[in-house]
C-alpha cells in the first residue's frame, strides 16, 4: 500500500511521520510529474488552504487529482484538506468540492482560539483533537456522516472514500485516525 | 495527555511550513500577497529597505493599520514589536494577533533582556544568527525561529551565513559525546534541555524559518535547500517591479525547491527585482541587535 501526501505547503511531513509508525508506505505530491507514481489512498494535510488552492490548479494537479478522488480513491483531509474537499465554505472558496458538508473556516478564531481536547471518534473511543486556527463542519448533507462532535460542532466526518477531520491527529501521539483511515483502503 | 499553549503556537508555525511569508504595509498589498499564495502575512508600517532608508527609531505599527489588514486576509497576521518591548507585544496579543515577530528589524527597546515570552499566550517568531541565539530565544519561549539575514538589503549572503552556522553547530551537537552537552552548553549559552533536544534530533525544537534578503524564487529556493522549513519575503516582493507575479513564483519556487527545470520556468521575465545593496554599503546591521 502507498499512500500520495499533497505536499505544496503546510504540515505534511507530520502526516509522513504518522504513515512510517503504522507501517503504511508513502510519498510526497509536489508536481504534476510525482501522479505517475501508483498510489492507493491521498492525503490532503493541514497548512492554509488558500495557498494549497491555488498551487493545485497552476501546478496542473487539480484535474487529475479530482478525477481520481471521484473515481474513489481514499482520501483523508485534515483542517485545510477538510477545507479542499468540502462543497459549501462560508468565508472561503470552494476547491475540489466533492464532499457534502458545509464548512466555516477559520470557525474558532485566530491563533488565540487554538485549543486541544479529546473527544470520541466514531467507534474508535476518545482520541486527542489539536485545533488550529481550524474550521468546523457546520452541517451535513444526505451523504456524509458525521464522525465527531465537539461543543455541538462536527469536527470529523465520512462519505464514502472521503474521510475528513477538522483536528489535526497528526500532531498527536494517537494512530488511530489514520489507521481508521487505512482501513477504508 | 494535556496540550499546552506552547505546544498550539508551535503547531501553528508547522501549519506555515513550506509557505512563504510576506511583508505588507496595507490591505491592499495584503490581498495581493494571499491571492499570490502567501501563508501569512507580517504586518508593518515600512518595509525594512524603506526602515533603513529613513533611519531614525522604528516601531510597532499602529493598531489601526494592522486591523485593517486583519479584516482584508483570512490567512494567519504577524505583527512585529521591538525586542524587549513586552508593552507592545501586550498590545498586540489584545488585537488577537496570529504571531508576534520579536524584531531586529525594529529599533530594539531593551538592550539587554529580550521579552519573557512565557508570559504569553500569542505566540511569538524571533531572529537567530546561530544556534545559541535561536535556543536561548527558544528558551525565552519562542514558538518559531527565522534566520535573521541582513533585513531590507535584497542581500541573501547574511540569511545564507545565519543558516550555515546553524546547521553546522547543530550537526557538531549531534556528535559529541553525552558527557560534552554540559560544557556545550556552558559555552554557548543555553540551556541544558534544549541542546539535550538538539543532540537527539538533530534540528531545533520549533520550526525554522528563513528571513532577511530574499528577494528572488531562486533566493527562496536556495535557502530551502540550506535547510529551511519556509521563507519571509520582506521588501524583495514590494520594492520589485511585479510584485504580484514574483511573489506567486516565490512561493512556487518554495515548493518545487529541488526541480531546477521549474526554478527557471519561474525565475524567467518577473521584471525588475529589488536594487539591493551589498552588506559592506550598509551602515546598519539589523543582525547584531539581541543576541
Amino acid at each position: 500500500m502507498n499512500v500520495g501526501i499533497l505536499a505544496l505547503q503546510g504540515a505534511f511531513a507530520e502526516h509522513a511521520a504518522m504513515l512510517d509508525r503504522i507501517g503504511a508506505d508513502h510519498f510526497e505530491i509536489r508536481r504534476k510529474k510525482d501522479l505517475s507514481r501508483h498510489f492507493d489512498a491521498l492525503i490532503l494535510p493541514g497548512g492554509e488552504s488558500t495557498v494549497m488552492g491555488k498551487l493545485l490548479r497552476e501546478l496542473e494537479l487539480y484535474d487529475p487529482l479530482l478525477a481520481m478522488i471521484k473515481g474513489g480513491m481514499p482520501v483523508f483531509g485534515t483542517c485545510a484538506g477538510l477545507l479542499l474537499l468540502a462543497d459549501e465554505i462560508e468565508g472561503g472558496e470552494r476547491c475540489f468540492g466533492v464532499m457534502d458538508i458545509n464548512v466555516r473556516r477559520n470557525a474558532y478564531g485566530r491563533q488565540l482560539g487554538s485549543f486541544y481536547t479529546e473527544s470520541d471518534f466514531d467507534t474508535a473511543g476518545t482520541v486527542p483533537m489539536e485545533f488550529i486556527r481550524a474550521p468546523y463542519i457546520k452541517s451535513t448533507g444526505p451523504r456524509a456522516r458525521a464522525l465527531a462532535c465537539v461543543d455541538g460542532h462536527i469536527v470529523a466526518a465520512r462519505q464514502e472514500n472521503m474521510l475528513v477531520t477538522s483536528f489535526h491527529p497528526e500532531l498527536t501521539e494517537s494512530t488511530v485516525v489514520h489507521e481508521y483511515f487505512l482501513d477504508m483502503i | 495527555m494535556e496540550k499546552t499553549r506552547y505546544e498550539l503556537n508551535k503547531a501553528l508555525a508547522e501549519m506555515l511550513k513550506g509557505g512563504v511569508i510576506m511583508d505588507v504595509t496595507t490591505p491592499e498589498q495584503a490581498k495581493i500577497a494571499e491571492d499570490a499564495g502567501a501563508c501569512a502575512v507580517m504586518a508593518l508600517e515600512r518595509i525594512p529597505a524603506d526602515i533603513r532608508a529613513a533611519g531614525g527609531v522604528s516601531r510597532m505599527s499602529d493598531p489601526e493599520m494592522i486591523r485593517g489588514i486583519q479584516d482584508a486576509v483570512s490567512i494567519p497576521v504577524m505583527a512585529k514589536c521591538r525586542i524587549g518591548h513586552f508593552v507592545e507585544a501586550q498590545i498586540l496579543e489584545a488585537i488577537d494577533i496570529d504571531y508576534i515577530d520579536e524584531s531586529e528589524v525594529l529599533s530594539p527597546a531593551d538592550d539587554v533582556y529580550h521579552i519573557d515570552k512565557t508570559k504569553f499566550k500569542v505566540p511569538f517568531v524571533c531572529g537567530a544568527r546561530d544556534l545559541g541565539e535561536a535556543l536561548r530565544r527558544i528558551a525565552e519561549g519562542a514558538s518559531m525561529i527565522r534566520t535573521k539575514g541582513e533585513p531590507g538589503t535584497g542581500d541573501i549572503i547574511q540569511a545564507v551565513r545565519h543558516m550555515r552556522a546553524m546547521n553546522a553547530e547543530i550537526r557538531r551537537i549531534v556528535n559529541i559525546g553525552d558527557d560534552e552537552l554540559f560544557e556545550a552548553a556552558k559555552q554557548l549559552g543555553v540551556p541544558l534541555d534544549l541542546l539535550c533536544y538538539v543532540h537527539e534530533n538533530g534540528r531545533l525544537p520549533v520550526v525554522n524559518f528563513a528571513a532577511g534578503g530574499v528577494a528572488t524564487p531562486a533566493d527562496a529556493a536556495l535557502m530551502m535547500q540550506l535547510g529551511a522549513e519556509g521563507v519571509f519575503v520582506g521588501s524583495g516582493i514590494f520594492k520589485s517591479g511585479d510584485p504580484s507575479k514574483r511573489a506567486s513564483a516565490i512561493v512556487k519556487a518554495v515548493t518545487n525547491y529541488t526541480d531546477a527545470g521549474m526554478l527557471a520556468e519561474l525565475s524567467s521575465g518577473l521584471g525588475e527585482a529589488m536594487v539591493g545593496i551589498n552588506e559592506d554599503e550598509i551602515a546598519l546591521l539589523m543582525a547584531d541587535r539581541g543576541r
